[in-house]
């Protein structure tokens, strides 16, 4: 039997992926070019670019102006299809396609909670429609309320504590990539019929389960087709596959822009793209149908709308990140399995952005090292950081052996296959903050209970430290681990409970329908606090730390006499703890049942959040004063690395990536005239 | 034999070429007005070292070094000559390149056992850093408390002995950035042979928390940072 070959395919190798399969990652291997060169071919921006992009920063710029928000939509529930068609300047734009159908005008999005885009609203000076406060109260229910219909007593006194923070039970919780490559290479309608196909698999004796991936399927392909109808309302038929490089970026970017008018997601990252775009850049080019000009204005283009996503985000958000990323996180780079690069001359167009358009955050330019990439993209990316310090780097080396070369990052450090893994974001557990509950026996060292003005107790009454003796560090090594397996088990089934109440009620079907039908799924722990919790588990160990009571009995400050080794300074006495800790908390959360036969894994990796997480833990044994921040993901306690940037990133490089497979982050700043007085 | 020792930076990347290991020891015969290390000065508070334990925490960092090496700065390296030459020795039987940050100010020409010390040591080391910081000897000793004729015969000194040098020169608004100091700084390293290159360092006010400290009065209180075209003005006098 012949497959179908479609209009938009000509010119391309096929194989596996054209044979009724969906299959990116094999197109992409047997039509990409790898590029070793430099950056001297490229163009910088065109007229229209420069125009419109001014038109952006002049839009930005009366956003400030007006207190952070210029327009939001009070009355309109955000779906795929709700908004007609938006533009910023529709004759400049190449690539189209707005949140809303107004430039800037927020979107309302209550699937994850009604209080809360009711607050987002009224922060900036709006008021909800009535009417919709009261369908999504009344009517229909959300993801907030059904998580706290399921919360414990237990559940939320480990938030009201802190001890959990940052939990996506009133936000969406993100971190999925749709595999919006998809869109671009088989069109809409191929998506839809391997999705019925899969639909009809799932025949025969009706579980949960299988009534579960039933109706989820069914959303999958009802969010298909609304995708195609909010193309086809900005003149586009994105039925059959993309015809020239225009169509894959603005399908691709479609596919992109109805996720993130479906959900509010902490991280809404777009994948990895750029190898498979330059397959369709470079077919134009070589047939004459665009010049490298027109090349870089569409990728120009394409980033001016990754750089405007917003979504309208509390107070209390803003806090916990710190100001309101979206960590548009696009992976760049990195190196093939079989040895070539999977750096293209279009690697190198989307980081020129950064000269074409300026700096910026987002989206989150995330290159993909490999000690083996090109010496030419090396270099270029080394310049182009000290240019702009815009670019985030990760590992590919140590990423590639697990996740294979079609991963991407979502948020800042989290790898996946993209289109094969997803996974439930699970914020963090304060491990500092649980070193002082073994202390005092799970009683909150900050928090009072509001009823008998009592310290707070969070655990059961596990047995607390009684002498005014320095510390006894194996006592406290007993106590803190019976705290962290107590705090793993609720953490775990916080989380199921959450990740259960999102699927049913603010399930991400559009960007499902753009992965696998079965796919991997992570259940994504992380910790907080482990360079504080470790330096005071090093001072309990080699100096002697007394502990201070208040006048209820509770330990809530130390003395400390002697020196002890610092998490930072390659110095094994006390990374060795750190290793231990991570080891240690991670087997606790494995032990317990993960919801959606979902693999655990952990992240270490607050970037701003460890500012928050500070604020709520009290003093700790290694001399932190109660409120002062936590350092950010796995970075040693700030000043605390007194042997340089090699030694403290040595300490770091310790731990292991097979326990904290979600990613370990460590934040790193150096001004361009500390490494060196030459270019 | 022990070694007084500051601190070390495993990711020094201004003291000499590439990424380098840099050991600060401890004291210092000068006590210049700019200097941004007022605690490698006296001898207190120092941590000691073998010489083999410090190569050994080197070595945990070799590959970063590839393309770099070792400097030896601090304070003054050669007030421990003895100290210095078993470390150097070390340091090149692990295959290290070797450069040594100093002034020069404890040579001393008629001090024969020194020189001979110091042929020892230069068997061992790669590179010079040598600061001059006045050109003029009055104004040396207002600067650094010392005259400048032991550190210009230093220079000579190395330039005999064919070692490799690289001349820094920390410049100070008011007190080295005039026309006539630079031309005379640029006429002394020119009868120097082995000068690698020239850096001009600006002065900075960096260090100033690290005399707050020690309760030490800041000696440049309201001397500015050079401007970036007497920057320039100073290469172009000083660099060739």
């Amino acid at each position: 039997m012949a497959y179908k070959i479609y209009d938009g395919w000509e010119g391309f190798n096929l194989g596996h992926w054209s044979n009724d399969e969906v299959d990116v990652r094999d197109f992409i291997q047997r039509n990409y070019e790898p590029y070793e060169g430099d950056g001297s071919f490229l163009e910088g921006p065109t007229d229209a670019s420069v125009k419109l992009w001014n038109e952006i920063l002049e839009l930005s710029k009366k956003e400030r102006e007006h207190g952070g928000v210029l327009d939001a939509d009070t009355k309109i529930v955000s779906t795929i299809t709700s908004h007609g068609p938006g533009y910023i300047d529709k004759e400049l734009e190449k690539i189209v396609g707005l949140q809303t159908d107004v430039a800037f005008k927020r979107s309302l999005q209550p699937f994850g909670g009604i209080k809360m885009a009711e607050q987002a609203l009224s922060l900036y000076g709006y008021q909800i429609d009535p009417e919709v406060k009261e369908i999504f109260t009344k009517y229909r229910k959300t993801h907030n309320q059904g998580v706290f219909d399921a919360y414990t007593p237990e559940m939320r006194r480990c938030r009201t504590a802190h001890i959990l923070t940052g939990l996506p039970d009133a936000y969406g919780r993100g971190r999925i990539i749709g595999d919006y490559r998809r869109v671009a290479l088989y069109g809409i309608d191929y998506l839809i019929r391997h999705k019925e196909n899969d639909r009809s698999l799932l025949e025969g004796e009706m579980r949960p389960d299988t009534i579960r991936d039933r109706e989820e399927l069914m959303e999958q392909i009802n969010a298909l087709k609304a995708l195609k109808e909010m193309a086809a309302s900005y003149g586009y038929d994105i039925s059959e596959p993309a015809k020239t490089a225009k169509e894959a970026i603005q399908f691709l970017y479609f596919g992109y822009l109805a996720a993130i008018k479906d959900q509010n997601g902490a991280a809404m990252s777009i994948g990895r793209n750029t190898t498979f775009l330059d397959i369709y850049i470079q077919r134009d080019l070589k047939k004459g149908l665009i010049t490298e000009k027109e090349a870089q204005e569409l990728i120009d283009h394409l980033v001016m709308k990754l750089r405007i996503v917003k979504f309208m985000r509390t107070k209390a958000y803003n806090e916990l990140f710190s100001g309101d990323p979206t960590w548009v996180t696009e992976s760049i780079g990195g190196m093939g399995i079989d040895g070539r690069t999977l750096v293209t001359k279009t690697s190198f167009r989307i980081l020129h952005t950064l000269t074409n358009l300026g700096p910026a955050p987002e989206p989150n330019l995330t290159v993909l090292w490999s000690k083996r990439l090109p010496l030419g993209f090396k270099r270029f990316c080394a310049d182009l950081s000290i240019k702009t310090s815009s670019i985030q780097y990760e590992s590919d080396d140590l990423m590639r052996p697990e996740l294979g070369d079609d991963y991407a990052i979502a948020c800042c450090v989290s790898g996946m296959r993209v289109g094969k893994d997803m996974q439930f974001f699970g914020a963090r557990a304060n491990l500092a903050k649980c070193l002082l509950y073994a202390l005092n026996g799970g009683a909150d060292e900050l928090v009072k209970d509001k009823v008998t003005g009592k310290p707070l107790q969070v655990s059961p009454r596990f047995s607390k430290v009684t002498s005014d003796d320095a510390l006894d560090y194996q006592d406290v090594l007993q106590k803190y681990d019976n705290m962290m397996e107590w705090l793993a088990g609720v953490y775990v089934n916080v989380l199921n409970v959450i990740h259960y109440m999102h699927d049913k009620y603010s399930y991400e079907a559009i960007e499902m329908a753009l992965h696998d039908s079965k796919v991997r799924r992570f259940f994504a722990t992380g910790i907080a606090g482990l360079s504080c919790a470790v330096d005071s588990l090093s001072a309990i160990k080699y100096a002697k730390v007394y502990p201070i009571r208040n006048e209820e009995g509770l330990i809530t400050d130390f003395r400390t006499e002697g020196d002890f080794p610092k998490y930072g300074n390659n110095d094994d006495r006390v990374d060795e703890i750190a290793v231990w800790l991570v080891k240690t908390f991670m087997n606790k959360i494995k032990k317990h049942y993960t919801y959606r036969e979902s693999i655990p894994t952990m992240s270490i990796l607050t970037i701003t959040s460890n500012v928050v997480y500070g604020k709520n833990t009290g003093n700790t044994p290694d001399g932190r004063r109660a409120g002062e921040a936590l350092a950010p993901g796995a970075n040693p306690m700030h000043g605390r690395d007194s042997n340089g940037a090699l030694a403290s990133l040595e300490s770091v490089a310790k731990l292991p990536y097979d326990y904290a497979r979600d990613g370990i982050s460590n934040t790193f700043s150096i001004t361009p005239n500390s490494l060196g007085k030459e270019d | 034999m022990i070694g007084y020792i500051h601190s070390f930076e495993t990711f020094g990347t201004v003291d000499g070429p590439g990424i380098r290991y840099v050991i600060f020891v401890k004291g210092c015969p000068l006590r210049c007005l700019y200097c941004h290390n007022p605690d490698t000065w006296t001898m207190d508070n120092a941590k000691q070292y073998e010489p083999d334990e410090i190569v050994k925490l080197i070595n945990k960092y070799k590959a970063y070094y590839v393309n770099g090496g070792v400097t030896i700065s601090g304070g003054e390296p050669l007030l421990q000559i003895d100290f210095l030459i078993e470390l150097c020795k070390k340091l090149k039987e692990n295959n290290y390149h070797v450069a040594i940050d100093t002034s020069g100010a404890v040579y001393d020409e008629n001090n024969e056992n020194l020189i001979n010390k110091l042929k020892t040591l230069n068997k061992y080391v790669d590179l010079y850093l040598l600061d001059i910081k006045h050109i003029n000897n009055e104004k040396h000793k207002l600067l650094t408390s010392k005259g400048n004729k032991n550190i210009l015969s230093f220079a000579r000194f190395l330039d005999q002995e064919n070692k490799k040098m690289w001349i820094r020169h920390v410049i100070v608004p008011t007190i080295n950035l005039d026309d006539e100091s630079l031309i005379e700084t640029r006429k002394f390293i020119d009868t120097l042979k082995n000068v690698e290159k020239v850096e001009i360092l600006p002065y900075h006010t960096m260090g100033i928390v690290k005399y707050e400290q020690l309760n030490i009065p800041y000696p440049l209180k309201g001397v500015r940072v050079p401007t970036e075209e007497e920057i320039s003005h100073a290469k172009e006098i000083l660099k060739r």
